[in-house]
């Protein structure tokens, strides 16, 4: 057994955060992921960090895109924490070395990009994210932060109350990739999930293979509910062929939108008669589609995008990375011919319930980045405004995890507070079909001192490999294909009642047959068919309760479509989807949107660009 | 174990797991393995076939090696077919051998982007991102082996801590005496200087050039195209000043520093973000050549 004060789940931007911000606040912090650091996802980010750095812009008014652009989804409180202290976090990355453009008088160069009234993006070329994760990973370094890499964490330890706001989380399980130990990591102060985005519930992404969604799956299952789960990010800029992101800083510097005849069709055809190409990624992933779907799509299936205009020297300058991509990943020259592009899944606005601190329902478990909801995103996230999230939050949770005093949090977790029941009957049965290993929370464990709680947990998920080494069964690789497939299919940018209902049996199909998952290689050795058949169950939870709040949200805001429900409706909508586990059983509940800042109200406007 | 010569049993020879096993999960274990066995070999037989009535397929002979498997202690070469796609990469191809064929195949990979670094491997004799390796532009069959000068773990992946160790031996991290006076303001930095490191600083730590170098093969000790890359990221940031400059020159120079290069330039011709490395090297060896004068 491991012991540390501060257990860091995952290692991309906000993990790499919270472990440096712990240490600062004193305490004693590993972080265990399982990729090395600088293979996390955050590397992919492209575009930039949104900050209020100059004078002529203001944190008032990114707070003000953030609201407009989460279609009145966000929770207030956290909004404003964002984009108060992205400025300084910002800052702080200079500082550490990372090497942001620059302008003439050397001052970091700053961008535009959609849904964004300043020009506020900070960007390193078209490879932000690259920059930004190695960044941190050198001050890891030097600040001597034991790092377990390979490692997959399988399951927390939480104590088993009743009520989830009663449990506490004190460590971790995690299975050591090369060797194939399993042991318990036990956490004194906190635990911090950092383990990024869900895409591969998808499969057309943007995201990592490595991106299944593994903390939020392991926080739901402990007790911890899942926010806002129906609202994905669609990008409307990704390859055709691999789901590669061609960055919106293409469209920020400039780069067009054609479909088949031609014709500009953001303006020629009214989706965003004011900003055009720069209008939020939902309004522009389904205008593509719309294009598509009418027939005026290439090949029935994308649309152009073009920067040829932009010329070379600026092309070079800053985006150069995007040349590459199309070239490598689509071979097309992005210099001498249009890009061909579609949308794709790229972000979940939703995620594990948090505070504005990180704070989960369960006592010591936190969560920040993309697998947490603080929520800043709402029904619709900014570009460039999750890297500052990563920034801004894993901070928060680092030190308060570490135990600094940081005041009363205004955003409520858990049942805490207004909350009510969703008034929706599933046709089809959801949640758990036995036969799958249970949290600790799911009543096997009696322990509740706390190393008791983790051995137990440590026990178990010896049980579960051994049991999935050994028995026959099938593989998990055609289960997951068969989820991302329907997923893809009807969970899109555009959804029907019919479809989800259908996508809802899908599922179940799909976890009845993970009931017979085994895994054929016998090796204790890098058995990666052992850990992406524990990822697949993480995907299966994900996307039942994904699907489930998009059944039952009879609205259309932000990046949740619906077929028959066309507007917004914010008499009984504007409030959060929460997905709690139960024990196997979910249930589906809603809590009120904070919209009351520190100064102002943000009273609901038609979002339009 | 080294690849470099790899002992090579060309396609598998399945091996009957028998042994003496005293616990029912072993048991169990010898029974997958023989299962798993006669399953891979039905499922190639059957790929053979297709492929003889379908051109349009590509023919991967991928290394096979696992410490504890029995029939894969002994490294071996089993030979995947797999339908052709436009645009489908290396990567693409053992994804799909991997989830259709035989699910123990074993790689490194996560963004499919080139940006994460991990799924460097010798294809066709040459050190190369997986991920960015069209196959259109390879000869068949490709022959997909883990890189070279370095412990092979299990099939195509390798032991990466003394590559990590390297790059963490040249204190990789900012680091300056002064910060600007306002609490929100930034270190200047001219657009110039920013381009002059610009290529340094895009290294995914994929260690291809690790692997290509003949003097790290030699000198394990060797700190490597990547690490001194890494170390000229930060010498030529002008942010960093004079003294820490000199500082790093000084880790540079030590015995198993750029002197060791000998400018065979094997690792600019392998870095998948075409990062200048040998001109790294020798720019950085100038440079402390400079710094000595100046001393003396
Ligand atoms: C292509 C692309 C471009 C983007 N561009 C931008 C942009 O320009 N601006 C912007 O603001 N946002 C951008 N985003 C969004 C942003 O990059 C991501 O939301 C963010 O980087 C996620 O960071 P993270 O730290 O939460 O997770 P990640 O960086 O994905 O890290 C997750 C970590 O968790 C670990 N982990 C996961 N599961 C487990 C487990 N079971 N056990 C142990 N460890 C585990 C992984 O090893 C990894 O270290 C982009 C996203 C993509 C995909
Ligand atoms: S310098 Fe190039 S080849 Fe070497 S590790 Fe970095 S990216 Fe890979
Ligand atoms: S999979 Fe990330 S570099 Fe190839």
């Amino acid at each position: 057994m491991h012991e540390h004060d501060v257990i860091v789940v995952g290692a991309g931007g906000a993990g790499l955060r919270a472990a440096i911000a712990a240490q600062e606040a004193g305490a004693d912090v590993a972080i265990v992921s399982k990729l090395h650091p600088v293979r996390s996802h955050t590397g992919a980010a492209e575009g930039g960090i949104n900050a209020a750095l100059r004078d002529a812009d203001s944190w008032e008014d990114h707070a003000y895109d953030t609201m407009k652009g989460s279609d009145y989804l966000g929770d207030a409180p956290a909004v404003e924490a964002l984009c108060q202290e992205s400025p300084e976090e910002v800052i702080q990355l200079e500082h550490w070395g990372m090497p942001f453009s620059r302008e003439e008088d050397g001052r970091v160069s700053q961008r535009p990009f959609g849904g964004l009234s300043f020009p506020r993006t900070t960007y390193a070329g078209a490879e932000t994210g690259h920059q930004m994760l190695h960044t941190m990973y050198e001050q890891v370094v030097k600040r001597g932060i034991t790092v377990y890499d390979e490692w997959h964490v399988m399951e927390l330890a939480v104590t088993d109350e009743d009520d989830p706001a009663d449990r506490t989380c004190h460590g971790v399980v995690a299975y050591d990739i090369q060797s194939g130990e399993i042991s318990g990591f036990r956490a004194e102060n906190g635990v911090i999930l950092a383990t990024g985005g869900m895409g591969q519930v998808f499969d057309h992404t943007t995201n990592a293979v490595a991106n299944t969604g593994d903390g939020v799956a392991m926080a739901y299952r402990a007790g911890a509910p899942m926010e806002d789960m129906e609202f994905i990010q669609f990008h409307p800029t990704t390859l055709p062929s691999t789901g590669v992101l061609i960055s919106e800083g293409v469209r920020g510097e400039g780069g067009i939108l054609y479909n088949e005849e031609g014709e500009r069709f953001m303006f020629e055809h009214g989706y965003a008669n004011n900003d055009g190409e720069l209008a939020s990624r939902d309004v522009v992933s389904r205008a593509e589609l719309t294009e598509v779907n009418e027939g005026r799509g290439i090949e029935d299936e994308y649309v152009h995008l073009d920067m040829r205009h932009l010329g070379e020297e600026r092309i070079l300058d800053r985006l150069e990375n995007i040349l590459h991509l199309a070239e490598d990943f689509e071979g097309a020259d992005g210099l001498t011919e249009p890009m061909p592009v579609k949308p794709g899944q790229h972000y979940a606005m939703g995620g594990i319930e948090t505070n504005e601190f990180g704070e989960t329902v369960i006592g010591g478990l936190y969560a920040a980045g993309e697998c947490a909801c603080a929520s800043v995103h709402g029904a619709n996230r900014l570009g460039g405004n999750a890297l500052p999230e990563l920034i801004v939050f894993g901070k928060r949770a680092g030190r308060h995890a570490a135990g600094e005093e940081m005041g009363e949090a205004e955003v409520t977790t858990g049942k805490d507070g207004d909350w009510e029941a969703a008034d929706y009957e599933f046709e089809t049965e959801v949640g758990e079909t036995g036969g799958q290993g249970p949290a600790a929370a799911d009543g096997g464990a009696v322990a509740t001192d706390p190393d008791g709680v983790l051995e137990a947990e440590v026990e178990r998920a010896e049980a579960r490999v051994e049991e999935l080494l050994s028995r026959k069964g099938r593989n998990h690789a055609e289960i997951r294909s068969t989820v991302q497939q329907t997923m893809t299919a009807n969970v899109n940018v555009f959804r029907e009642e019919g479809r989800l209902e259908k996508t809802l049996d899908d599922l179940r199909e799909a976890r009845e047959a993970y009931k017979d998952v085994a895994v054929s290689d016998p090796s204790r050795t890098f058995n990666t068919d052992l850990i992406h058949t524990m990822e697949t169950r993480n995907i299966l939870d994900i996307a039942e309760a994904l699907t489930m709040g998009a059944l039952a949200r009879k609205e259309f805001r932000g990046a949740h479509w619906r077929k028959e429900h066309q507007e917004r409706k914010d008499e009984n909508w504007l409030k959060h989807t929460l997905v709690s586990w139960n024990d196997g059983e979910p249930e589906l509940w809603y809590k009120p949107t904070i919209l009351e800042g520190e100064n102002k109200t943000y009273e609901p406007k038609n979002r339009s660009y | 174990m080294s690849t470099q010569t790899p002992t090579q049993t060309e396609e598998s020879s399945e091996t009957d797991a028998e042994a003496d096993v005293p616990s029912k999960g072993d048991e169990r274990r010898d029974e997958k393995r023989r299962r798993a066995a006669e399953e891979r070999a039905r499922r190639q037989a059957e790929e053979a076939e297709k492929a003889a009535a379908d051109e349009e397929t590509v023919e991967l002979k991928v290394f096979r090696y696992d410490p504890e498997v029995e029939g894969k202690q002994e490294p071996r070469f089993d030979t995947f077919h797999v339908p052709f796609t436009k645009g489908m990469t290396v990567l693409d191809a053992l994804m799909y051998s991997r989830d259709t064929y035989d699910s123990s195949l074993t790689f490194r990979h996560s963004c499919r982007q080139a940006v994460c670094g991990s799924d460097a491997m010798f294809v066709n004799g040459g050190q190369k991102l997986a991920c960015k390796t069209q196959i259109a532009e390879l000869e068949q069959p490709i022959r997909v082996e883990p890189l070279p000068h370095a412990e092979v773990r299990k099939d195509l992946v390798v032991d990466m801590e003394h590559f990590y160790d390297q790059m963490e031996a040249v204190e990789p991290y900012f680091q300056t005496n002064e910060y600007p006076d306002g609490e929100l303001e930034e270190q200047r930095q001219t657009r110039e200087n920013r381009e002059k490191i610009k290529m340094s600083t895009r290294c995914i730590w994929c260690s291809a050039c690790m692997s290509s170098c003949n003097i790290a093969a030699g000198d394990n000790e060797y700190l490597g195209p990547a690490a001194i890359n890494k170390a000229y990221r930060f010498a030529m940031d002008e942010r960093e000043g004079e003294d820490i400059k000199q500082k790093r020159l000084e880790i540079i120079e030590q015995e198993h520093g750029v002197w060791r290069c000998q400018t065979q330039f094997s690792c600019t011709e392998v870095c998948p973000k075409d990062i200048p490395l040998t001109e790294h090297i020798q720019e950085l060896k100038r440079e402390a050549v400079k710094n000595n004068l100046k001393f003396w």
